[in-house]
């Protein structure tokens, strides 16, 4: 398929009701009702914001393989899709290692400008080459933001050069944390939302995104976070178990929270579905999966020129 | 894209009865298969009153859900927590809770808790945790209950997990239960009707040999747990005649994350009925 006839398809979806039952009433598209919790209608008006993704579908290309993704992604109203580390994943990546799998988004910015945003991938124990890459793909390239996983903990030193240029750099810093078995599980390089909150002290005024807030302790996560203002809580990559969000919400206020699904382990609707049927207003569910992740990142899309 | 596939995809998604919210038509039958009452003791339920629960599932369609009770898992007065759980559902149900109740076959006298299930309780299937009540499923014990609940016809649902090991309370941790026992067992009962929940995305993965046997054998599964893009269309695509049915795997996960898995996946309207209600028929009715 050429991006004409995908774009032709895309418009023609447009047209579909997701919610095709209640689409067959003209009450389908009404408004919903002000301090409503309940999302009735189109999920394509939420225009969501994924601020966690990774371009894992089938494809000859990663161009191909984000096309099979944008087609899903349309599915369940998903706009726009923060995209790292294409894989093959290492836990702790080489040079070399993270600069292929930047290259692969890259490849994909080319063609995908409208609907994704790149995060470089680095690993701070190769700090030279970590700043080098942040160069490339950022200062000089198409990338708004950064992801770190599990190649070194985040309260380490080496993580303050790169913390401090993408401050300059307006880039957002989405860090992978996890707490396994009370943090006896995890790997030996993982980090946890205690440690990010260490980095957050020592930075004050640069936000910092707590991938999966801990994962499936989320409370431990959330209250780990709780006295860090810039620090935002990732929903995405768990089990959607029942409590998180309003959790989230209570503890953070709702403009810390993000939307973010970890696909292609996860599914979209795993992790869009907990913020669809959380009890949290709807004006908090709106902010969650859209608007607060545009705020974040309009400073770098300004700074770039992107329009959003 | 080619045309016609988009057109047709587009077709099934419009039959699609996949309303978010209030006034969602129930005009055709929607079983949920993975629900459960009650507090899991490590986390608060939105379910204050059972009414509540048959109020969501209702709002988006479901016209029946197979329950059981969070009480079934650690509780060892089992005749009890049925006899609760039978009586919920009857009062406070509105039709659409339908019980499934809990045996133990480490238990003394397990077998009249079966009995009280089926001819008390008329319930029409099982649920059980081997993970927590201490067996496997090639324990000799649990060849007996699958054998007696052939006998009298009751669906057996295993839940595989109940949470994701990782996020476990350390003073209450279970292992997830592997299906590998069960072939030769359904092999060796042939009334034996089977259904694993909330399965790893391990076993789901549709290259997993393990899966397409217990699927030739009409083994089913549901899909509260099944991850990735498109996981279910993926699936379906994978394993052919595997039977999937619809599982939200709620309270304890929020009912829409399994909801807008439909949505995810372009499925056929003859998948999407087979998801919504045929596949769980099919499973209360008998063996292929």
């Amino acid at each position: 398929m050429n991006r004409r006839d995908f774009l032709h398809a895309g418009a023609l979806a447009a047209t579909l009701p997701f919610a095709a039952g209640a689409a067959a009433s003209p009450d389908a598209a009404r408004a919903p009702a002000p301090g409503a919790t309940a999302w009735d209608g189109d999920l394509r008006n939420l225009g969501i914001w994924d601020v966690h993704a990774h371009v894992g579908t089938p494809g000859a290309t990663p161009a191909k393989r984000m096309e099979a993704l944008v087609r899903i992604a349309d599915r369940v109203g998903v706009e726009r899709i923060c995209i790292c580390m294409s894989p093959p994943w290492h836990y702790e990546p080489t040079p070399e290692q993270f600069r292929k799998s930047n290259d692969d988004v890259l490849a994909i910015l080319k063609e995908w400008s409208a609907r994704a945003f790149g995060f470089v991938y680095l690993n701070p124990v190769h700090a030279k080459a970590s700043l080098d890459e942040l160069e490339r793909c950022v200062a000089d390239g198409p990338m708004i933001g950064i992801k770190l996983w599990v190649g070194t903990r985040a309260n380490r030193a080496e993580l303050d050069p790169i913390v401090r240029r993408a401050a300059e750099l307006k880039a957002l810093i989405l860090q992978h944390t996890w707490i396994k078995q009370r943090g006896k599980g995890n790997l030996p390089q993982e980090s946890t939302p205690m440690e990010l909150a260490e980095l957050s002290a020592r930075h004050p005024g640069v936000p910092l995104v707590c991938g999966h807030t801990g994962g499936g302790d989320w409370a431990l996560g959330i209250r780990a976070i709780r006295e860090r203002p810039d620090v935002r809580a990732d929903l995405g990559g768990g089990d959607p178990v029942y409590g998180e969000v309003e959790m989230a919400v209570r503890e953070l206020g709702a403009h810390r929270v993000l939307y973010g699904s970890d696909v292609n382990g996860r599914s979209f609707s795993s992790q869009i579905g907990r913020v669809l049927g959380a009890d949290i207003s709807l004006a908090d569910k709106k902010l969650i999966l859209r608007d607060n992740l545009r705020t974040l990142l309009l400073p770098a899309l300004q700074r770039k020129g992107y329009k959003a | 894209m080619e045309r016609r596939p988009f057109l047709a995809r587009a077709a099934a998604l419009a039959a699609a009865p996949l309303a978010f919210g209030a006034g969602a038509p129930a005009a055709a039958d929607f079983t949920d298969t993975n629900v459960t009452l009650g507090d899991w003791p490590v986390r608060k339920s939105w379910v204050r009153h059972p009414s509540d629960l048959v109020a969501r599932l209702r709002r988006h369609g479901i016209t029946a859900a197979w329950t059981a009770s969070f009480e079934g898992v650690l509780h060892s007065d089992l005749a009890g927590a049925n006899a609760r759980l039978a009586e919920t559902c009857s009062r406070d149900g509105a039709g659409v809770l339908v019980p499934f109740g809990t045996v133990n076959p480490t238990f003394p006298d397990w077998a009249d808790d079966l009995r009280r299930c089926h001819e008390i309780h008329r319930m029409s299937g099982l649920r059980l945790y081997p993970g927590y009540h201490g067996y496997t499923l090639d324990d000799a014990r649990f060849a007996r209950l699958l054998e007696a609940a052939a006998r009298r016809g009751l669906l057996v649902q295993i839940a595989l997990t109940l949470e994701d090991e990782r996020s476990q309370n350390p003073a209450l941790t279970s292992p997830g239960v592997t299906a590998a026992p069960l072939p030769p067992l359904l092999a060796q009962f042939p009334g034996a009707r089977v259904q694993l929940l909330n399965a790893t995305s391990r076993l789901l993965a549709s290259a997993n040999p393990l899966l397409a046997r217990l699927a030739g054998l009409g083994v089913g599964v549901e899909l509260a747990t099944l991850e990735g893009v498109a996981g279910l269309e993926n699936l379906l695509a994978g394993v052919p005649g595997l039977r999937v049915a619809f599982g939200s795997h709620t309270p304890y996960f929020y009912f829409e994350a399994a909801l807008l898995k439909l949505q995810e996946s372009a499925l056929t309207p003859d998948q999407l009925q087979a998801v919504r209600s045929g596949h769980a028929q099919q499973l209360l009715a008998s063996r292929p």
